[in-house]
């Protein structure tokens, strides 16, 4: 059997380390979250410039503030950003810190390979961006339409970055996957039935499985371009008979249930910030958990409805069309649970609230105008327009980025041990709020009035010209917003209030340890009796039942007793090695066989590093 | 805990500041009048769509104002109030969650059902009678031809209105959409498939413009790929066709025989077809270049300024342009423009 | 309780959840099917584009049926290998299951040579390349991707039964070989839907 070394702060071993070693070492859950977190915010703040310099440009008409070129670099990485390197990695954060926590358990099932995860996104987001160092960021869109990204139609390397980028990313995402799915159905504390997990662990828990189901069509669609790029297929050629078509259906098999994967964790954070802040349970938690699986299934169902312009005849338009109405009906179900989640509560108006309800509004919106996308020949008008900018910025942002606002509002102390300012945050939230629609309300009108998306100017005589500039106005105020928000994590990182372990009267889990929790999280293993487990440990079930037990305190000797993984050098170099690799694609093979070689090299050494030595060689 | 509450006053504040922005963006502000407006169209298929689009608009106007005012109402109502006892633990209500599920189940059927229609109504196959239009994709300008006419022209597609048009999508090079929002919805261009849009345009009282564009990202100059349909009355679409099909003006202006001579000798021959002087087929038919107000994928007014700056740097005019810059000095630019816009 | 009983287990080894079952051997399945999903892909691809390639050589132009029906006998043969492998483990016969599983590879790399000896045939003497019409783009890659599966595969029962040798592998690692079992098997299988689909059937 296999043991893994001791390992505890303050220990002799633990002073040993500089504070970068332990960091770039880590294979502590927390962590890990804190640095995807980071790490998504900066890609974030990178995404959002982009889309500024983008606003700037489409202020005026025949504006010259940026080339063709440059403008469509600029809407190719900041969808790209934004996507992968923004909302996907902030989700992880919470994944990572949070799953564990709310489970009851210690760690992750597989606490290196978690790093590994993170190191080879990193290698990814850095590599997608060393792009625009080399002035060649990729311009063929974020989702990289065939055959434009043919070596015929883009000679140059720009699609290339684009596309072992996101590689290297997809493999981080399903190795993270692989992870949380075991951890949350082997690693629950005793008691906690699946029906008794918290809805962010079951919506978490689906979007796993959409992320280790739905990456390997893009895996495939990109390894067909590879080829036809590198090696001279013909997947992606018409003159060869080949149909470009191939890669929208691929792609969208994909990408279609990577958008439940970028909103599934924030309605999950929704329907945990909601109740706290009601004081009172998750209305119909059942079937929102059963919506969200609902949701989880009939996504990869529904993909051609990207595609409801290029020809599929009426009866593949009719069937997908319905299949996106039905859709509609399990995300209908989850909004108006929420609302009724608020209906006899006792709010208290914090900012996790303020964002949170903020996510119900604007995703509602979304949502209604996807209705209307749900119909082809209405969808003949407003797709590739700027309706649909609007309706999948009203989801993405209105929804996914308020919804992750309101978790790290939310789940802030409890990682800093410190609150973030309240009064701060009401102004991040009204401005972001204001700033946000006074972007992309307008938008639905440029698109009913004929803009088309992905265009780096326009004519001054098609009436486009004043909501572009409210837009563009609208961006300005979101920056302001962020500032704000920035001002508000320096202001209290080291000096704001001290939170304690329970700062709002949580209902869950993760709220009956310290803030931040010790290494090990739970001193000793908590036994779950319902979804609201620690609220029923604090007033028990509201039905006239005492309190649950609570926890035992814990001694020195439970605590001596508790091993927690070692860290390990291992993922980081896994994750330069098989970044070493897939770049040399751009370099030469010879950087490929030695990186290859590398990574088989440093698997093997991964895998043995807690295997037990030769006979003889003594432990 | 901090005491903060959200205070009757500041509720109704938010909501008037919320209803005026609305406003403010939904009357006073006509989308009616624009020039690539999808709201009032101009075709039958533009209004099949419509249709489509108003029941939903207004399906989802009625759900908006439920469920927003619902949680406005929830926040306003059920706000904390000190000393309050916390509050009933109501874990859900399975009658409800049926009926409201039930009820947008029906909601999407009344969508649904019409929608369905109109996918196959708007799908059906041309007739022989129909105007049989060739729409030709490149990178980034549009190829008009009428095969019953024996006509090729660029940038601008004329038809009569009142009699149904069939367009057939070609892609000899990447994907593009064709796009003309007052006419009806888009559909793609292909490589490999030839898609295709039928509609019958009304009948104008005067000719009228329609501004297009291509609507699927296909490059650098993909903001510059675009056209303009011109919708005739009666009898006056004869017209255009016999001037497109009569032989290309030969012009007596000496600087437009200038040009015509750098023309011919050029090499433009070998991308450009004008009858009975050159036969290219890569770039647009010049033939009638001067019957077209606007050139270079619609981009440019056809000014004598315009068309002898494109000719000398076609790529600042418009990034990525694929006509290469051949070097002509502007003393040729100014004949070959003046024999281009001779070409009536 | 019994839920603390196993709790009180699991705390012992990290590789065992409070549901009693192995990280790695769930994690293993979870993978496969993520897998499924990677040739299900490929697999759609070749058979979306059968038949319509514009010139060259088609399938049955090229195939050499009897060649390929020993190569899948072979992984099938090395499946049972694999089991075999893995009983001897649990008989703590650490030497017979290092030959089971030296066999169980042997028929793996022998697969593999079959392959590269199709590929080349197919390449110098048939005509067909990546680059000839769509038949041959699909069916290398599908096949290829295939093969470097197997041969990881290969490569990771080398090691397993190198460590076994040496004695650092034993009845106690039951569930590490395990899941390479598991992943064998996958492959395998794979391969039956890829000689049915692609070479069986007209």
């Amino acid at each position: 059997m296999a043991t893994q070394a001791a390992f505890m702060p303050g220990t002799e071993a633990a002073k040993r380390q500089s504070v970068l070693w332990s960091w770039l070492t880590t294979v502590d859950h927390k962590r890990i979250g804190i640095l995807y977190g980071t790490s998504a915010f900066i890609f974030f703040l990178i995404g959002g410039i982009e889309a500024v310099i983008m606003r700037l440009q489409l202020a005026r008409p025949d504006n010259t503030l940026v080339s063709a070129q440059t403008f469509n670099e600029l809407f190719t990485m900041h969808g790209t950003t934004m996507i992968f390197l923004a909302v996907m990695p902030l989700s992880a954060s919470f994944f990572n810190y949070m799953i564990p926590l709310m489970i009851g358990a210690r760690d992750v099932a597989f606490p290196r390979l978690n790093a590994l995860s993170y190191w080879i996104f990193l290698a990814g987001a850095l590599f997608l961006n060393s792009s625009w160092l080399l002035g060649m960021a990729p311009d063929g869109g974020w989702f990289g339409y065939a055959n434009l990204s043919s070596d015929q139609f883009s000679p140059a390397m720009n699609i290339d970055f684009w596309m072992l980028g996101l590689q290297i990313l997809g493999f981080s995402s399903m190795l993270a996957g692989f992870n949380f799915i075991v951890t949350i159905i082997n690693m629950r504390a005793p008691g906690m039935t699946l029906m008794r997990m918290p809805v962010f662990i079951w919506m978490s828990f689906v979007t796993q499985f959409l992320l280790v189901l739905a990456f390997p069509a893009i895996t495939v669609g990109l390894i067909l371009l590879m080829f036809d790029r590198f090696f001279g297929t013909l997947f992606y050629m018409p003159s060869a008979g080949g149909d470009p078509l191939l890669w929208q259906h691929l792609f969208w098999i994909f990408g279609h249930p990577e958008v439940y994967i970028l909103i599934l964790p924030a309605m999950g954070i929704v329907s945990e910030v909601l109740p706290t802040f009601a004081r009172k349970p998750l209305f119909g938690a059942p079937f929102v958990i059963f919506s969200g699986i609902t949701i989880g299934f009939l996504g990869f169902g529904v993909w051609s409805h990207h595609m409801f312009a290029v020809g599929m005849g009426p009866v593949a338009d009719s069937a997908f069309s319905i299949a996106t109405m039905l859709i509609a009906v399990p995300t209908g179900v989850k909004i108006l649970n929420w609302i009724a989640t608020l209906w006899g509560g006792s709010l208290r108006f914090k900012t996790p609230l303020y964002f949170s309800l903020g996510f119900i509004a604007m995703f509602t919106m979304g949502g209604l105008s996807g209705v209307m996308h749900a119909s082809p020949p209405v969808d003949l008008q407003q797709t590739d327009s700027y309706f649909v900018v609007a309706h999948f910025h009203y989801v993405l942002f209105g929804g996914s980025i308020f919804g992750l606002f309101s978790g790290i509002y939310y789940w802030w102390p409890k990682i800093n041990g410190r609150l973030l300012d309240e009064r701060l945050g009401l102004w991040h939230f009204w401005l972001m709020l204001i700033g946000f629609n006074v972007t992309f309300f307008p938008q639905h009108f440029l698109g009913l009035i004929g803009m088309p998306r992905r265009i780096y100017t326009y004519a001054p005589d098609l009436g486009w010209n004043f909501w572009n500039m409210v837009s563009t106005i609208g961006a300005l105020i979101i920056v302001l917003s962020f500032l704000i928000f920035i001002v508000n994590v320096i202001k209290t990182i080291r000096s704001g209030t001290v939170a304690g372990p329970d700062p709002w009267d949580g209902r869950t889990l993760e709220w009956s340890i310290p803030s931040p929790p010790p290494v090990y999280n739970f001193a000793i293993e908590p036994v779950v009796h319902d979804r609201d487990e620690f609220w029923l440990q604090k007033y028990g079930d509201g039905h006239g039942g005492k309190p649950a037990t609570r926890p035992r305190a814990a001694t020195a000797q439970d605590i001596a007793a508790i091993h927690m993984p070692a860290p390990s050098y291992w993922p980081i170099l896994l994750a330069l090695a098989v970044a070493f690799m897939i770049s040399g694609l751009l370099v030469s093979m010879y950087q490929v066989i030695a990186g290859g070689l590398l990574t088989l090299i440093f698997m093997y050494k991964f895998a043995m590093e807690h295997h037990r030595p030769a006979p003889g060689h003594g432990h | 805990m901090m005491k903060r509450f959200v205070s009757p006053a500041r509720v109704r504040t938010v909501l008037l500041l919320l209803a005026v922005m609305m406003l403010a963006t939904s009357c006073g502000w006509s989308l009616w009048d624009n020039p690539m407006t999808t709201v009032r169209p101009r075709s039958d298929f533009g209004r099949w769509i419509d249709e489509i689009f108003m029941l939903i608009s207004w399906t989802t106007l009625v759900i908006f104002i439920a469920v927003e005012g619902g949680l406005l109402y929830c926040c306003w109502r059920f706000r904390d109030r000190p000393g309050a006892p916390i509050p009933k633990q109501i874990h859900g209500h399975t009658p409800l969650e049926i009926g409201w599920t039930v009820a947008f189940a029906l909601v999407l059927l009344i969508i649904g059902i019409p929608t369905i229609k109109i996918i196959f109504r708007t799908q059906e196959a041309p007739a022989a009678t129909d105007l049989h239009v060739n729409v030709v994709g490149h990178q980034w300008w549009w190829e008009f031809q009428y095969p019953d006419y024996k006509i090729t022209t660029a940038d601008e597609l004329h038809l009569p209105g009142g009699r149904t048009a069939a367009f057939y999508l070609h892609a000899p090079d990447v994907i593009h959409s064709f796009w003309m929002p007052q006419l009806g919805g888009k559909r793609d261009v292909v490589p490999h498939r030839v898609n295709r849009i039928i509609l019958t345009p009304d009948v104008p009282k005067v000719t009228t413009e329609h501004p297009g564009q291509c609507a699927e990202y296909c490059g650098t100059s993909h903001a510059n790929m675009r056209f303009r349909v011109i919708v005739h009355p009666e009898g006056e679409f004869e017209q255009w066709v016999k001037a497109q099909q009569a032989p290309p003006v030969d012009s007596t202006d000496p600087l437009a025989q200038q040009g015509k001579d750098l023309f011919t000798k050029s090499t433009c021959v070998g991308c450009h077809s004008i009858a009975g002087v050159s036969a290219g087929h890569i770039g647009p038919d010049l033939t009638h270049f001067a019957s077209r107000g606007t050139f270079a994928g619609s981009l440019m007014k056809s000014t004598p300024d315009n068309v002898a700056k494109w000719i000398e740097n076609p790529q600042q005019m418009k990034p990525g342009a694929l006509m290469p810059n051949l070097g002509i000095t502007s003393e040729q630019s100014k004949a070959m423009a003046a024999y281009l816009l001779s070409l009536k | 309780m019994a839920d603390h009983a196993v709790a009180a287990h699991a705390v012992h080894d990290p590789n065992i959840g409070n549901t009693g079952l192995d990280h790695r051997k769930m994690g293993m399945w979870i993978f496969l099917g993520s897998d499924c999903m990677f040739f299900g892909s490929l697999i759609g691809t070749y058979l979306s584009y059968k038949g319509k390639s514009l010139s060259g050589p088609g399938p049955h132009d090229v195939f050499n049926i009897p060649l390929t029906s020993y190569s899948a006998a072979l992984l099938l043969a090395s499946s049972l290998f694999m089991v075999l492998a893995l009983a001897r483990l649990q008989e703590h016969r650490v030497k017979a299951a290092a030959l089971w599983l030296f066999l169980t590879a042997a028929a793996g790399l022998h697969f593999v040579l079959n392959q590269v000896y199709e590929f080349t045939t197919f390449a110098l003497h048939e005509g067909l390349r990546l680059s000839t019409n769509l038949f041959g783009s699909t069916f290398f890659v599908l096949t290829g991707f295939h093969g470097a599966h197997v041969t990881g595969g290969v490569l990771w029962l080398t090691i397993l039964m190198v460590l076994a040798l040496r004695g650092r592998l034993d009845h106690r690692d039951y569930t590490k070989v395990e899941i390479a079992g598991l992943y064998w098997h996958f492959v395998d299988i794979v391969w039956i839907a890829i000689f049915a689909v692609i070479y069986l059937i007209p």
